[in-house]
């Protein structure tokens, strides 16, 4: 350790629960998934940044930075997935932020999975998924900030 | 004790990259003073001569004030008049799962995209007796990032979220029209804490009966040699925020003046090292008494009646004491 300050506190209690930021690019204004994750992971203990709707790669980005999260869950229903999420992969790279796990849900074809996850999208989930299948994965993934 | 050295220059690289205003270093350097880290205490250790700069401004009043609105508009005044705006957006943590919902971006959508803007949201963590430590030492990384204007908002219920918001040179209470029985309740402290008072939603029915109330109060308060202004402001659409800006400003010149400088300065600091300490020994009680069997044997006594708690409490402190003692 750097300082030898064990005097504040003898025993550290170091709480760090997991940072997730919850987006919504686009134009669709549907966010009730995005809520309804949002709120599972809350109650899984996490601490969820909710952007709200109409976000840009931009304002993603930023965001992410500044909240430094682990984690980033982008919602959209829109069908614009394959045009929008490669700009925030740019976004993020052009940050430095190499180290979040991504995780997509919302309206994405099967057949646009594969080309979902080799952008960077790590987990895609869409109608119909346990709330609890998307905790265990973020948990399971996401990357520690020490 | 190379994983120590990797770490010592890791922790140069953050504070060096703060210093120069990179907004990853500053988003790093919180994330460790947020978990309440060796790593965060040394940052803020090593940055606090670089501090100062800033004006750090406390927003509080109960949940739905407009707080979040209102801070929206007061960081687009201020960018306005050329200065570079850190924000420290509070919500509270579930006390059941310890989670949180940090939603103020949804207000300040506009200003994400501002490179002079930094947003910070952060969860009040429980009673741990931290958050002091937590958002005050997030405003201090902000100030020494060279950011002009701190804002720290949080909600106004509660010890913790009242030293937050002293904890800032200036803090301002948000009420609203129609809140009689808020109001009321402000007589039992959050009066004094405010230098200034804002009855938001302004446009509402009852907002002139507010600022009376307020003004009866405060004419009874006790204040020093600043005199609380009372504003009217409607957030939602920036009406008043320039006079508020003018407030806060006059504050600040007023502090900063040769005649109350010192007083001021040496006020606010004792506030903040009390407020400190607090937090700290608060710490040490919850870690101290989860490893001790002292707390489980005297809630049995209690529970059974065989004693009574306030004793209880009492032999407890002495054993706390006695232990520290011992470090």
């Amino acid at each position: 350790m750097a300082s030898n300050e064990q005097s504040t506190s003898n025993a550290p209690v170091e709480i760090k629960p997991i940072r997730v930021l919850i987006a919504k690019p686009g134009l669709d204004g549907h966010d009730r998934g995005a809520k309804v994750v949002a709120r599972a992971l809350r109650d899984s203990g996490m601490e969820v940044v909710y952007t709200g709707i109409r976000q840009t790669p931009q304002m993603i980005a930023e965001a992410a930075l500044q909240e430094d999260v682990q984690v980033i869950g982008i919602s959209i229903l829109s069908g614009a997935h394959l045009g929008l999420f490669p700009r925030i992969v740019d976004e993020l790279n052009s940050r430095g932020i190499d180290d979040v796990l991504l995780f997509a849900g919302g309206i994405i074809p099967d057949e646009d999975i594969p080309t979902v996850e080799d952008i960077g999208f790590l987990g895609v989930f869409g109608p119909g998924t346990d709330t609890r299948d998307i905790i265990e994965f973020v948990r399971k993934n996401a990357p520690s900030r020490d | 004790m190379l994983q120590a050295e990797i770490n010592i220059l890791e922790l140069e690289a953050i504070i060096n990259g703060l210093r120069n205003g990179d907004r990853r270093s500053l988003a790093r350097a919180i994330t460790k003073v947020e978990s309440d880290s060796a790593d965060g205490r040394e940052i803020l250790r090593q940055i606090y001569p670089h501090t100062g700069r800033a004006h750090t401004i406390g927003i509080t009043g109960s949940a739905g004030a407009g707080k979040s609105t209102l801070v929206g508009a007061l960081a687009r005044v201020q960018r306005k008049r050329g200065k570079t705006v850190g924000i420290v957006a509070v919500d509270p943590s579930s006390p059941f799962s310890h989670g949180a919902i940090l939603g103020d971006r949804i207000r300040m959508q506009d200003l994400t995209s501002d490179d002079g803007v930094f947003l910070r949201s952060m969860a009040s963590r429980g009673n741990l007796g931290g958050l002091s430590e937590m958002a005050t030492g997030a405003a201090d990384l902000m100030d020494a990032a060279g950011l002009d204007v701190v804002l720290i908002e949080t909600v106004g219920a509660g010890q913790d979220e009242v030293e937050v918001a002293t904890a800032a040179q200036t803090t301002v209470l948000v009420a609203n029209p129609g809140a009689g029985d808020e109001v009321q309740s402000m007589k039992a402290g959050l009066m004094e804490i405010a230098q200034i008072m804002v009855v938001n939603k302004a446009d509402l029915v009852g907002a002139d009966t507010a600022v009376a109330q307020l003004k009866t109060l405060l004419a009874i308060a006790d204040h020093g040699s600043w005199i609380p202004p009372i504003l009217k402001t409607i957030a939602k659409t920036d009406e008043g925020i320039d006079m508020l800006a003018d407030e806060i400003q006059k504050h600040f010149d007023h502090m900063r003046s040769e005649e109350h400088f010192d007083v001021e300065r040496r006020n606010h600091v004792r506030g903040q090292i009390i407020d400190l300490t607090r937090a700290i020994l608060q710490r040490r009680l919850i870690a101290t008494t989860a490893n001790d069997s002292t707390l489980e044997t005297l809630i049995n006594q209690v529970a059974e009646r065989q004693r009574d708690p306030r004793s209880a409490a009492l032999e407890l402190a002495d054993v706390i004491s006695q232990k520290w003692s011992e470090y």
